[in-house]
This record gives C-alpha cells, sequence and structure tokens, in this order.
C-alpha cells in the first residue's frame, strides 16, 4: 500500500495505490487518523486511482474519512474509483452516503 | 455433484498477510476457466471477505488453521469451502445481516453483504466454540448462459 496526499490549507487529497485488505488497511487506518488530526480538512478528496484490489475493510477505511470529515462540517468524495472496487462500494450501497465521482482510466 | 475437473487443498495459518497470497491461489486456480476480469474480481473479493472473517472473528487472540478448498466443475461451477476451528457464530441470520458486526470500527459489517451479491450461493455451517466452514459458489460466464445478475 501506498498513501499520498497533496493540498493546501484545508483542502486535502488523499491518494490510495496497492491493495486495500485488513491486512494493509491497519497500516492506512492508522496513518489517515494522524494525517486528518493534523490537518483537520473541510475539503477531502479521496483518489482510489491506484487501487489494483479493495474489500469491505476499504469501506470501514473510507467510512472513517468520511465521518472525521463530517465531524467538522467539511465536503468529502471518493475520486476514480478502478472497477473492481467500484463494484464493492456498489454492493455495499455506500454510495447512498458518499459522493462517488467518476471511475478511473484504466 | 459429478466429480469436479480439478481440486486443491490449502491450509495456513491465520496471519493477515495471507490474505493476499490466498487470492491470487485462488485466482490462478480459476484462470484456466477463464474467467472475465468482473468474475476474477468478485472471486477475489469473496475469498478476501471469507478468509478476513477467520482471522479477524475466529481466531481473535490467537494464531489459528484456514483450510479452504477450490474445486472447478465441468460446466464453470466454482465452489470453495473456508474452514475455521475458531470461535464459531452464536446467531447466524442476524451475523449476515448487513452493517453487523462485532469488529468495532475497523470493521464495516458489509462482509456477508458483499459475498452475498458477488456469489451465487453462500453457505454458513458454524458452532458456538467449534468453528465455522463457509460455501461459497459461482458460476463462470454466467452471462453467456443466463439472463445479466442485477
Ligand atoms: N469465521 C467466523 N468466525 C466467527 N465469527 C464470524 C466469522 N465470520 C463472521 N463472523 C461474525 O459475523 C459478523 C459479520 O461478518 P461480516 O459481514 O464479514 O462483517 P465484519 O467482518 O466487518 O464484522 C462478524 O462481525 C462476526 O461477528
Ligand atoms: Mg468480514
Amino acid at each position: 500500500m501506498e498513501i499520498r496526499w497533496s493540498g493546501e490549507g484545508r483542502e486535502l487529497t488523499i491518494a490510495l495505490s496497492g491493495e486495500l485488505d485488513h491486512h494493509t488497511a491497519k497500516e492506512v487506518l492508522h496513518t489517515l487518523d494522524a494525517l486528518m488530526e493534523e490537518r483537520l480538512p473541510l475539503d477531502c478528496t479521496l483518489d482510489l486511482s491506484g487501487l489494483e484490489f479493495m474489500d469491505s475493510s476499504g469501506i470501514a477505511v473510507i467510512l472513517g474519512v468520511y465521518r472525521r470529515v463530517y465531524e467538522l462540517a467539511g465536503a468529502f468524495r471518493v475520486e476514480r474509483v478502478p472497477p473492481q472496487a467500484a463494484r464493492v462500494l456498489g454492493a455495499s450501497g455506500i454510495d447512498r452516503i458518499v459522493e462517488i465521482r467518476g471511475e478511473a482510466v484504466i | 455433484m459429478k466429480a469436479p475437473l480439478n481440486e486443491v487443498r490449502l491450509r495456513f495459518l491465520s496471519r493477515s498477510r495471507n490474505e493476499a497470497f490466498i487470492r491470487s491461489a485462488v485466482a490462478a486456480f480459476c484462470a484456466p476457466a477463464d474467467p472475465t476480469l468482473e468474475e476474477l474480481g468478485d472471486i477475489k473479493t469473496a475469498v478476501s471477505e471469507a478468509v478476513t472473517n477467520c482471522i479477524v472473528h475466529a481466531y481473535p487472540d490467537s494464531l489459528g488453521w484456514i483450510a479452504v478448498r477450490a474445486r472447478l466443475f465441468e460446466d464453470g461451477l466454482l465452489e470453495l469451502t473456508v474452514r475455521d476451528r475458531g470461535r464459531g457464530i452464536e446467531n447466524i441470520a442476524a451475523a449476515r445481516a448487513p452493517m453487523f458486526t462485532t469488529g468495532g470500527a475497523e470493521r464495516s459489517g458489509m462482509g456477508f453483504t458483499i459475498m452475498e451479491s458477488f456469489m451465487d450461493l453462500v453457505r454458513v455451517r458454524s458452532a458456538p466454540g467449534k468453528g465455522t466452514t463457509l460455501t461459497l459458489r459461482r458460476r463462470l460466464h454466467s452471462r453467456e448462459t443466463s439472463p445479466a445478475r442485477s
């Protein structure tokens, strides 16, 4: 798993790449928790275009970030979701809670 | 059921790094049936959910063995069984419900929901204190022979 982020001030874009499962999610949750605490973003984007695999552990990661931004009354969206991850998001119904924009180009 | 075309059995410790291993192993096992990318993604996701449940819920504070059997039949039917000898499930109907989790904020409670939406069959046999056996079935290339799944 690789986690990269960019953005100035209260704007934050987080890009995840690799395989997001229970094994890798532990570290991702830890890193994102610290990052969210430091940046307190009001405008937050999670870019999933680099994900090669995601299961329901990824849903917990997305909901974790969503909750942190929601507490700040900020805006949050998930962007550029690859097909396999998109099917997981669809099956879980999370697309009814979280804004999802555009699929990844592969 | 007729004899399978092929069958493999794998036994491994409930270490979380084995989640990626078993996904790849099952994907490689399916390869001769020439699954679509979508089918492969669905199968890898379902296996990942099933094995993660053994690691997280069956053996919460110890290491235990997980046994996976994969069978491929002539008509393109893939059957996977995932067995643990862990804690077991008290109330299977409750456990299968969307958003139900005993795992806290790190879990979403969507594992069973995802397995059910990606597989044609999900069967759970469990006894508290004895363990759980999950059976998953998916017919490959189902789009060519039957109406599209929802
Ligand atoms: N192999 C298992 N052994 C014991 N309990 C299990 C097992 N698989 C699932 N469960 C129970 O079923 C619940 C729901 O599982 P699931 O839908 O995958 O959601 P999650 O794993 O996110 O909790 C788990 O929280 C757990 O209580
Ligand atoms: Mg689960």
